[in-house]
Formats: C-alpha cells, sequence, structure tokens
C-alpha cells in the first residue's frame, strides 16, 4: 500500500533536479482547459504532454502549463507551443497520439510538425 | 461531456479561478444515487449573479459570449432525475464566510445517466495545472472511501518541489487508484 511517506523519497530525489530547472525552461506548451477544450478532449492531450515530455527527458526545458479559453473553440483541443526568440505555433483538434508526435518531432527535434497547426487547418 | 469527471474538472476551474484557497470534491455513491458536491472558499458571487449562472448566455469568459460549463452541468443531473444545487457567498458581503456550493444528484440508473469516468484524471489534471491551490478529494460508497488532500501532500514535500512535478503526478495517480482498487 502506498503511503504518504514514500514522497519524502520524491522529494529527496527532486532536490537535485529543481535546482538544475530553475528558470531553465526555454519552451512552453499552453493546454487550452476551458470548458470548450474539456468537452473536445483536452485533459488527455495534456496528460500526454505531462507524461511525454517526462518521459523524454525534457522537464528542464519544457515547461506544460493549462491556460482557459484561447477563442477558436471550433478548432479545440488547442495547443501552443511558445519558445523564446521564435513565433507561437498553434496546433489544433489535438489528441494523445498527435501530442506524442509533438513531442519528438517539434519539443526534441525541434522541427514544427505543419499538418497539426492552425494554417493547415484553416486552408 | 462524454463523462461527468469532465464537468467536475470544468467546474473546479471555476473555483481555482475565484482564487479559492481550497476546493473540495466530494463525491458519495450510493446503490442508485451519485452526488457531486464542488466546494470551494473563493469569492464567491453575489446573489445577482448565482441567479445568472446557469443561464448559458452568462459568462465569465472575455472571448466569447456564452458560457456553457455550469448549465451543462445542471442539465446532465435533471435529465436522470435529480437535482442541482448552488450557493454561493461574496467576499464582499461575507469577508471571513464566502464561497461557492454547487450539489447533484444524479440516479445513476437513468438511461440518461452520463458515467462518472476517469475521475482520477480529473484530479490529477487540476493539480498539475495548479499546484498551488489545494484539492480535497474524497469518493465514498458504501464499501469504502478514497481521498486525497493536497495539504498532506504539501506538507510532506516541503517548499522546495511543485506539486506540478510529474513524479508527483504520477505518485498522486497511483495512490488514488491503489485506493480504488482495495474498496
Amino acid at each position: 500500500m502506498k503511503s504518504l511517506a514514500e514522497l519524502q523519497a520524491i522529494k529527496d530525489k527532486m532536490k537535485d533536479k529543481v535546482v538544475l530547472r530553475e528558470g531553465s525552461a526555454q519552451k512552453r506548451v499552453v493546454v487550452g482547459m476551458a470548458t470548450c477544450g474539456i468537452a473536445a478532449g483536452a485533459r488527455p492531450v495534456l496528460n500526454a504532454f505531462v507524461e511525454g515530455v517526462s518521459k523524454e527527458g525534457l522537464s528542464g526545458e519544457v515547461a506544460v502549463t493549462q491556460t482557459g479559453c484561447i477563442g477558436i473553440c471550433q478548432y479545440e483541443p488547442v495547443v501552443e507551443v511558445f519558445e523564446a526568440g521564435k513565433e507561437k505555433v498553434t496546433y489544433v483538434k489535438m489528441t494523445a497520439e498527435k501530442a506524442q508526435r509533438v513531442i519528438t518531432d517539434h519539443l526534441k527535434g525541434g522541427k514544427v510538425v505543419t499538418e497539426y497547426t492552425i494554417a493547415a487547418y484553416a486552408k | 461531456m462524454k463523462e461527468l469527471s469532465l464537468n467536475i474538472l470544468d467546474i473546479a476551474e471555476n473555483s481555482v479561478k475565484a482564487k479559492a484557497p481550497l476546493t473540495q470534491i466530494l463525491l458519495t455513491e450510493t446503490e442508485d444515487l451519485l452526488t457531486i458536491e464542488i466546494i470551494d472558499n473563493g469569492c464567491g458571487m453575489t446573489g445577482d449573479v448565482v441567479k445568472r449562472v446557469t443561464d448559458p448566455f452568462y459568462t465569465t469568459r472575455t472571448t466569447r459570449k456564452v458560457g456553457l460549463g455550469i448549465p451543462f452541468f445542471k442539465m446532465e443531473a435533471e435529465q436522470t432525475g435529480g437535482t442541482f444545487e448552488i450557493e454561493s457567498k461574496a467576499e464582499a458581503e461575507y469577508p471571513e464566510d464566502h464561497g461557492t456550493i454547487i450539489k447533484a444528484t444524479f440516479h445513476k440508473d437513468h438511461i440518461d445517466f452520463i458515467p462518472l469516468g476517469d475521475v482520477v484524471s480529473t484530479v490529477t489534471t487540476l493539480i498539475q495545472g495548479h499546484p498551488d491551490s489545494d484539492f480535497l478529494f474524497r469518493h465514498a460508497f458504501p464499501t469504502g472511501t478514497a481521498s486525497l488532500d493536497t495539504r498532506e501532500i504539501r506538507n510532506e514535500l516541503g517548499g522546495g518541489v511543485s506539486l506540478a512535478e510529474y513524479e508527483v503526478i504520477k505518485w498522486i495517480e497511483e495512490y488514488l487508484k491503489e485506493q480504488y482498487q482495495s474498496i
């Protein structure tokens, strides 16, 4: 049975990591989590980013956060990727599978997944 | 919404937005009834606003003129023959004792009952998105209860580790799932 005492081990493990990542997140993944996003399936998308970023060892450079309604509800789930010195990338109609590809190709590989962006859908 | 747990996520987001230090999500199941209560100590609403929140054409959002979160939840409870209540005390009128209480009951055997779905995922999503807010979650069945209090977790972790860290979120998920298995 899990107990709260196990958190102590997580705390010890995180100690070194936390110092390392103070203000070091260069990329920010923002998932829209208002009524429109949630109804369209944003929760599994968010979870895929949280898990995938950690598993790919990107926790130090990528922060995954949530926001309210972005204003383009018909394209939900919407995910925005912000990177210092670069233009914002808006991914639309996201799924957990597409999130995986964004993590490997874009966040890790530095290559925007053009076919998932709003520009590709709005044509 | 495909799952009631998504409505819970949506409604609890309002509590966080109302700057509630603590949001309680209390689920109680009997043989035929599911009761969902979402109780926060946020800024609350005045009587006038409370009257309007179940109206789809009232919203706090600035990007659009409709707000469907609360009207959806109310409809989903009432379509099972259940009930929906909302009470709120605005901080301006009740500086010591403010916040909002939403309570909905659902008849589980009704054909229009939407399944609760993955409520653990709702809890972890809320914590990941709002690591500085506190959440008390309790899901009671006649045979046992699953519960989680982020204040206890925060206490164990001390100030240095964010509750949004993947390791912490993963631990919370497993901690809750394990409790469900033993009910």
